[in-house]
């Protein structure tokens, strides 16, 4: 079963391919750039293919569900790179952003019954407030540090919704409006947002905004005195990635139409950070492929019943060890040659 | 009078009750070459971090053409036409040499984040700019390896151009170089030297920390000897070399002539393995 998640990978193809026309002026080197654009454009275009033919393969209710979380799970992954694979800031606690975009939807959509899509502006407010809160203390901080602090952020807001009322408390909000008629629909519409969302990523990571973040991740001092200003960038990452989680909270909220704490836990803010490492940090194909991977093999191994998580973890063990650098790396220049 | 390029006064910095610059005063004039000298620990390295924002001073001022820096963030120096490269190199490793020099463009392209979301032209032209300006300025440097490659699969004295590439792409009116020719053979410091002079050439004053004295006394129009945080003299190179206390600090006591050159040759010699 090839997943929707594969259909992210196209995001690469378009914003890749689009540098080469300027790419011969210093020669080409010896291996020939061209057969790697096509590589990717292919790549791309495959795993758009596969994720548009999926439903006619297989159109099965379990399928089609199984197969939309994936596609947000991609989203997810794709958000977390932003902030760990790009700007090297280790999140801990990603999927608070995640639940802070399901619930404000949520709310807003049972209690005010708003349709979903009109509560996208205030998502996006929310999102951004919370990036900058939870960043602006914690990105003064270096890594470890930085990362217990996330850890104990994911925390406080999976214990907050638990307590509120307006959040409905430990069981959650039931009755979220879907954005679609039906489960086909809202899977393309899935796909489309997250392939929308991935080419976003990557373009923002070939920008001059993305160089900044990948010298704050390689060197902070060297960064700086080329005149970076470290703690606006690495806030910047850290409020980008918010809005791919938040927006991801607010497929995932139509998609199961129920919110609830049990969907935030630190399991899943180191499930996303596993789909980042597993596919190659900074690499956005790796990571489209790691969050597909991870997602679906738990699917795929049903057969294993109580076994299925320990035949999944020494399968993501072996991979690490085989390929440490993730399955599917970044390159380290972005001019193509 | 006209404020000088780089001015600093009664620098001092304490780290606890250690005191790693005691009083330093120095001015730099524009296109000029001034060497920090000093025997190691002497607070050449504690002085550069004061100047380009990475310490705050414990006392003492920095100008810049007579604007007050001192305190300044590192990004907000930078941006005021000052760069600098570092003792030990810190390039951004995983990143391609090209992108390591696109760095220096940073400040000087112009796009915003829907620029790139949309490729607009506007995008594609700052990218370009940026990615011609970093081959200029690598071509300038003399680099020969691989621009595509990552920056850390260089050999030594490759990554050191890389550096100063980085750091000649911000476009600076400043230019500071810690200890530049550490760690090259003889071929590659007599080019280092050269690089040196032509950036010169292009109106760029230059801070420089060296220990290697032939080209510190080569290149210098002036020297500023630091020892043990205290400046102990500030001159021509001529005038600095016979300066007694200069030389006591480098030698001890009752140095002479022949033991001098009997250092710098060790000096000088040691370092060729390195690389």
């Amino acid at each position: 079963m090839t997943g929707p998640g594969e259909g992210a990978p196209l995001a690469e193809a378009a914003p890749e391919a689009a540098p080469a026309p300027r790419a011969g002026r210093r020669g080409a080197g010896p291996r020939s750039i061209a057969s790697r654009l096509m590589e990717n454009r292919w790549a791309g275009l495959a795993g758009l293919a596969v994720a548009l033919l999926a439903p006619f393969v297989n159109a099965t209710p379990y399928a089609l569900s199984v197969m939309t979380s994936a596609a947000i799970f991609v989203m997810l992954a794709a958000g977390l790179n932003i902030v760990v694979g790009y700007c090297g800031l280790l999140d801990l606690g990603y999927i608070a952003f995640f639940a802070v975009g399901a619930y404000t939807s949520g709310v807003l959509s049972t209690r005010l019954g708003l349709p979903l899509i009109a509560t996208l502006p205030a998502v996006l407010v929310v999102t951004v407030i919370a990036g900058l809160v939870i960043g602006a203390p914690t990105l003064r901080l270096r890594s470890d540090y930085l990362a217990i602090v996330t850890l104990g952020f994911g925390e406080i807001i999976r214990v907050t919704a638990t307590n509120l009322d307006v959040t409905g408390g430990p069981s959650g909000i039931y009755g979220i409006p879907g954005l679609t008629g039906g489960p086909v629909s809202f899977y393309y519409l899935t796909v489309l947002v997250v392939a929308v969302a991935v080419v976003g990523a990557a373009r923002l990571g070939r920008s001059r905004l993305g160089r900044a973040w990948r010298f704050v991740r390689e060197d902070e001092d060297a960064a700086e005195a080329m005149g970076v200003h470290t703690y606006k960038v690495k806030m910047a990452a850290y409020v980008a990635g918010a809005i791919w989680g938040g927006l991801a909270g607010v497929l995932f909220g139509a998609h199961l139409s129920a919110v609830s704490p049990g969907s935030f836990t630190f399991l899943q803010s180191a499930l996303v950070l596993m789909a980042v490492v597993l596919g190659g940090m900074g690499s956005i194909r790796g990571v489209v492929v790691g969050a597909v991977v991870v997602s679906l093999l738990p699917e795929l191994l049903r057969d294993l019943a109580d076994y299925r998580y320990v035949a999944f973890g020494v399968l993501l063990i072996i991979v690490m060890l085989v390929r440490p650098q993730g399955l599917w790396p970044a390159r380290p220049g972005e001019v193509p040659k | 009078m006209n404020a000088p390029l780089l001015s600093v006064e009664g620098l001092r910095l304490a780290f606890g009750g250690v005191l790693a610059i005691d009083g330093l005063t120095f001015a730099v004039g524009e296109a000029e070459i001034v060497s920090v000298i000093g025997p190691n620990g002497a607070g050449k390295t504690s002085a550069f971090n004061c100047v380009t924002g990475f310490y705050r001073p414990t006392a003492g001022s920095v100008r810049l053409r007579g604007r007050d820096i001192t305190g300044l963030r590192p990004s907000a120096v930078a941006a005021l036409g000052v760069a600098r490269t570092f003792q030990n190199l810190r390039l951004f490793g995983e990143m391609s040499v090209l992108d390591n020099v696109r760095a220096g463009t940073h400040l000087r392209i112009r796009q915003n984040v829907l620029d790139a979301l949309l490729h607009t032209p506007r995008y594609r032209r700052s990218e370009q700019e940026s990615t011609e300006q970093a081959h200029h300025w690598l071509d300038f440097a003399g680099l020969r390896g691989d621009r595509y490659g990552p920056a850390r699969a260089l050999p030594y004295g490759e990554q050191r151009r890389v550096e100063i590439a980085r750091a000649l792409a911000r476009r600076p009116d400043l230019l500071l170089l810690d200890e530049p020719a550490a760690g090259l053979n003889h071929t590659e410091k007599a080019e280092m030297l050269d690089l040196i002079r032509r950036i010169r050439e292009q109106g760029v004053a230059i801070v420089l920390i060296e220990h290697d004295m032939g080209l510190v006394m080569d290149v210098s129009q002036r020297v500023v000897v630091l020892n043990f945080g205290r400046e102990i003299a500030d001159g021509p190179p001529d005038e600095v070399r016979r300066d007694p206390e200069v030389v006591e600090a480098y030698l001890g006591r009752d140095a002479d002539e022949a033991e001098i050159e009997q250092a710098r040759a060790s000096v000088a010699g040691g370092r060729d393995g390195g690389a």
